[in-house]
């Protein structure tokens, strides 16, 4: 299957996303430029993190209106597989494709180490291959990564199982430790309405290889291709 | 201050621009006449400290600068290094330390700034950053501030351009009250045939201004900010330090990269320190060419700029390119793409001059070669401090021995100097472009090269105390110890680059302390074999009359061959036996403990034999190559108690140990003393005969001294146990010293 990497100017983990579809899972895989509006046959399109346009305003809030962004929603709304990581998370809630906002971390520090986090729906082709249940560890590197929603639209992502992922400890529980950049309802990830489109905290682009000392985070891009290979 | 209002150049305003009268007098002989604004402006940058190295040039000639592996050495804008596959490491380091301290948050970020333009400037995609700190005394009222804006401006900076800090060193001294620290490194990895150079060739070339625009900011920061001592007014120089925007420097380093694959560049190079002036002094002298400037294609953030202006602004994230004739529209596309100013502002000239013109006059018009290669070389007095004898001698019979060696140990690994420094790199990206293999906390950061089997590692190392109580053996140590990092993470040095921090060149002290310090560097780097590729020199780190420790940072890069093989400082499995390489004698001298619990800054600093060190780090390599060990650690500052201890503190989990160390001294300079040459390891046991034969054959010392295991740790001296502590005790005080300060 062929991944397509969007690359904002200030993208700068979309190599380290090629790196792990081309190279760790022999996927095809293609870079997409902010300023096209073609996504060059992709069957998946990452938003990969970085700082897309400097982000001295606020993350993400310019990258809506790079013109792929449109073809990106279009993409999502005809059932595309869409995954935001970190900076692509915070583009897609600014885009509107996902509700809520990410906020400054609680402790108002860029947080860049390893944290667990647990899976909390398998019914979405990001997470169809991971044990229900199942901790994962994975890092994280933002300095606003507090998802923050109104109640009404937590209530809501919780009662239509569209929390994909909570941080927590190492036995799978929800503590205020383990979940440092102080989300609301700990939440890492999110779903939109039709679960094809996922918002991430977290990079599982960091760690999918055994030299980097973890591979959780090919749980993620496996589910993706299985998913779409089912098709 | 239009053109029309320039003032007279004449010996005062001289002065005041930082020449001396000779300087002066050299000025007026080279252009036979008075020098315009510009020019005193140009020469007076030039000729600067920062600029010229006019006071150290004459000593940095001992370093040592070649060897098969030196692609290129001093004189670029950074060194390079073979390391195989056809691929090159390119890295230097730089000090940004009085616009720290004037203004912390950006003067930290546009140090990163700068040294990641020296990088890409080379051809090369930066792939790892590191930065050594000094800090005042705790105490200081303005310390916190000043770490918390330097963390969050290297943070800032190289969090956004997608650069990964992965290492480096901090340290609290009150020396540095009235001077800060902030050396930033970076290095990047290029194809070893393609290194571009800062160089005009070919008249009729253009000449590109590529980046950010030109604005006031920043003018005067080499002259007079860098090239002079503090007086209690430093906040009145905040104006001259610049403003960074990383994300600026993000568009500049991806345009310059993808236009380094065409083959448009003759030459390239970062308008850093002193700007467009000496970006085109330094190409054209390089080349063996003159330059034509058109000021008025200058792309300017405000109307009014006059040529004075633009030619000293500092302004950031720009490069002066050398286009070869013909792919100029290559250029424009490319930089219109990442929507950044590339436009042609002069051209290559062969005359030898640097011709400045501005709204139809020549504005300047500078011999290139004696202002590039002319600057004066001074040979500064030096002496050695009449107090120098004093602070090296130390008698330890008055002074009692511990009494509490836990309580010792839990002072030290609770000391700002000691502790854990996860609050500052948990605020650095250091993981992005996904080559980290060990991560910051260990004895150096190791990095994997995509597409090769081998792994860069890295670190930087001084010990400031060393080199003020004997700079020639601190400098020495430096060296050994950086070397020692890299052998405890596998890797065998290659080439190291420095940052040589000192006080005010114009006493003859310093200059002493310099020229010791150079010589220590020199000594150590020949018997290791190590060359200096590139590096730095910072004076005038002084406050009202008072300078700093001398502080040549040293930072050093090393190879693994085999990635997978990279080392960390833990312990990680029960039942492994430990092992001291090296041996340990009573050297008390200069330690953090006769500081910290004798606030004792004394003494004969602990012996090197650089033949024995030589000896343990080789033992070590081969070891880690062979796959035999589980960790290794460097015993450094805080001795063997405080190195068992953090290598008792894994990220993923503690494990304990049990250890017995001989008697037959002082039990302080037993735990704590800082005999150099020792490394800890931990093995299974069943690889203990192939280490010890390795030792054998290498000549270094070798002996058992415990195993791993449990969650305690446990130092028995001779017969008696001495500490026998839980390591969440231990761990408290080393993990919460540094946020429970900044709070």
């Amino acid at each position: 299957m062929k991944f397509g990497i969007v690359v904002f100017p200030g993208s700068n983990c979309e190599h380290d996303c090629y790196h792990v579809v081309k190279h760790v899972l022999r996927q095809e895989a293609c870079f997409l430029w902010h300023k096209d509006r073609t996504l060059a046959g992709s069957d998946c399109v990452i938003l990969p993190g970085g700082f897309a346009h400097g982000d001295y305003l606020r993350c993400g809030a310019m990258a809506k209106f790079s013109p792929i962004m449109e073809t990106v929603a279009r993409f999502a709304k005809e059932g595309g597989p869409v995954l935001g990581i970190c900076n692509g998370f915070q583009i897609l809630t600014e885009s509107g494709l996902l509700p809520g906002a990410l906020v400054r971390n609680r402790s108002l520090h860029y947080l860049c180490l390893d944290l667990t986090l647990r899976v909390e729906t398998t019914n979405s082709p990001f997470t169809a291959q991971i044990p229900p249940g199942k901790v994962l560890k994975m890092p994280v590197g933002h300095g606003e990564g507090c998802y923050f929603a109104d109640a009404k639209t937590l209530k809501r992502l919780e009662v239509e199982g569209r929390i994909a992922f909570r941080y927590c400890d190492s036995k799978g529980n929800l503590t205020e430790e383990s979940n440092p950049n102080g989300s609301l309802l700990s939440i890492a990830g999110v779903l939109n309405e039709r679960g094809n489109v996922m918002g991430f905290m977290p990079h599982p682009d960091r760690c999918a290889e055994s030299i980097l000392g973890n591979e959780d985070g090919r749980l993620i891009f496996e589910s993706v291709i299985a998913a779409t290979q089912g098709h | 201050m239009s053109e029309n209002t320039e003032p007279a150049v004449d010996l005062n305003l001289a002065l005041a621009h930082g020449l001396s009268s000779e300087e002066y007098e050299k000025v007026r002989a080279i252009l036979g006449r008075t020098p315009s604004y510009t020019e005193l402006g140009i020469f007076s940058l030039m000729w600067s400290e920062h600029c010229s190295y006019k006071s150290s040039r004459i000593h940095l000639k001992r370093f040592p600068t070649t060897g098969p592996q030196v692609l290129q050495g001093p004189g670029e804008n950074a060194g390079a290094i073979d390391i195989g596959g056809g691929l090159a490491a390119i890295f230097k380091m730089e000090s940004h330390n009085h616009p720290s301290y004037v203004e912390p948050y950006q003067g930290a970020a546009t140090g990163v700034g700068g040294i990641l333009r020296d990088i890409f400037t080379m051809g090369a995609r930066p792939i790892a950053s590191l930065n050594s700190l000094r800090f005042g005394s705790p105490d200081h009222p303005r310390m916190r501030y000043l770490l918390g804006g330097v963390v969050g401006g290297i943070a800032g900076y190289g969090n956004c351009v997608g650069v990964p800090t992965v290492g480096g060193e901090v340290a609290f001294h009150p020396s540095y009250n009235g001077n800060i620290l902030v050396n930033v490194l970076n290095l990047g990895i290029a194809h070893a045939g393609r290194i571009f150079r800062g160089q005009a060739r070919g008249p009729g070339n253009s000449v590109f201004y590529v980046g950010s625009r030109t604005g006031r900011d920043g003018i005067h920061g080499a002259s007079l900010l860098a090239s002079a001592s503090f007086e209690a007014d430093s906040q009145t120089k905040r104006p001259t330090v610049q403003v960074g925007d990383p994300f600026a420097e993000k568009l500049l380093l991806e345009a310059c990269l993808e236009l380094m694959k065409t083959d448009a560049i003759i030459g390239i190079q970062d308008m850093g320190a002193a700007g467009l002036t000496s970006s085109s002094v330094e190409m054209a002298g390089r080349g063996g060419t003159g330059i034509d400037l058109d000021l008025d294609r200058v792309p300017v953030r405000e109307e009014g700029m006059t040529p004075y202006e633009m030619m000293l602004s500092e302004s950031q994230e720009r490069m002066l390119v050398i286009v070869r004739r013909g792919s100029e529209e290559k250029v424009r596309q490319i930089f219109r793409k990442w929507d950044l100013e590339g436009v042609p502002v002069g051209e290559v000239s062969a005359g030898g001059s640097l011709r400045v013109h501005f709204r139809g006059k020549r504005v300047a018009d500078i011999p290139v070669k004696p202002i590039a290669d002319g600057a004066p070389l001074l040979k500064r007095p030096m002496e050695r401090p009449a107090w120098q004898d004093e602070v090296g001698r130390l008698d330890l019979t008055g002074l009692k021995d511990v009494v509490h060696p836990p309580k010792a140990l839990k002072g030290l690994l609770g000391s700002l100097n000691l502790c854990s420094r996860e609050w500052i790199y948990r605020q650095y990206d250091h993981m992005v472009r996904t080559n980290t293999v060990v991560r910051p906390g260990s004895d150096a950061a190791v990095i994997r090269i995509k597409g090769s089997p081998h792994a860069l590692a890295l670190t930087t190392d001084c010990n400031g105390r060393y080199c003020y109580l004997d700079p020639r053996s601190g400098a020495r140590i430096a060296v050994a110890e950086a070397s020692r990092n890299l052998a405890c993470s596998g890797a065998v040095a290659q080439a190291l680059t420095d940052c040589l921090n000192f006080g005010n060149p114009e006493r003859p002290e310093v200059m002493w302390q310099f020229s010791e310090c150079v010589d220590g560097i020199g000594e150590a780097c020949r018997a290791l074999e190590i060359p200096v590729i590139s590096g730095n020199v910072s004076f005038y780190n002084e406050t009202e009359g008072k300078g700093i420790f001398p502080t040549p940072t040293i930072g050093m890069v090393g190879i693994i061959e085999d990635a997978r093989l990279a080392m960390r400082s833990f312990f990680c499995k029960e039942a492994d036996v430990v092992v001291l390489l090296g041996e340990t004698g009573e050297e008390l001298g200069g330690s953090e403990y006769l500081s910290q619990a004798h606030r004792l800054e004394a003494g004969p600093l602990p012996v090197l034999d650089l033949e024995r060190e030589e000896a343990v780090q080789l033992a070590c390599i081969e070891a880690i190559g062979e796959g035999l060990v589980s960790s290794a650690h460097d015993c450094a500052e805080g001795g063997i108690a405080v190195a068992l201890a953090e290598s008792c503190f894994h990220p993923e989990g503690m494990l304990g140990a049990e250890v017995t160390l001989p008697a037959g001294r002082r039990l302080d300079a037993i735990l704590f003393g800082e005999t150099q040459s020792r490394i800890l390891l931990s093995l299974p046991k069943f690889n203990l005969g192939k280490l010890e034969k390795i030792c054998q054959d290498r000549e270094a010392p070798f002996s058992l001294l415990g195993a791993v295991g449990g969650s305690r740790l446990k130092i028995h001296v001779g017969e008696e146990a001495v500490i026998n502590t839980a390591l969440t005790e231990l761990k408290r005080p080393w993990a919460e010293a540094l946020p429970a300060w900044m709070v």
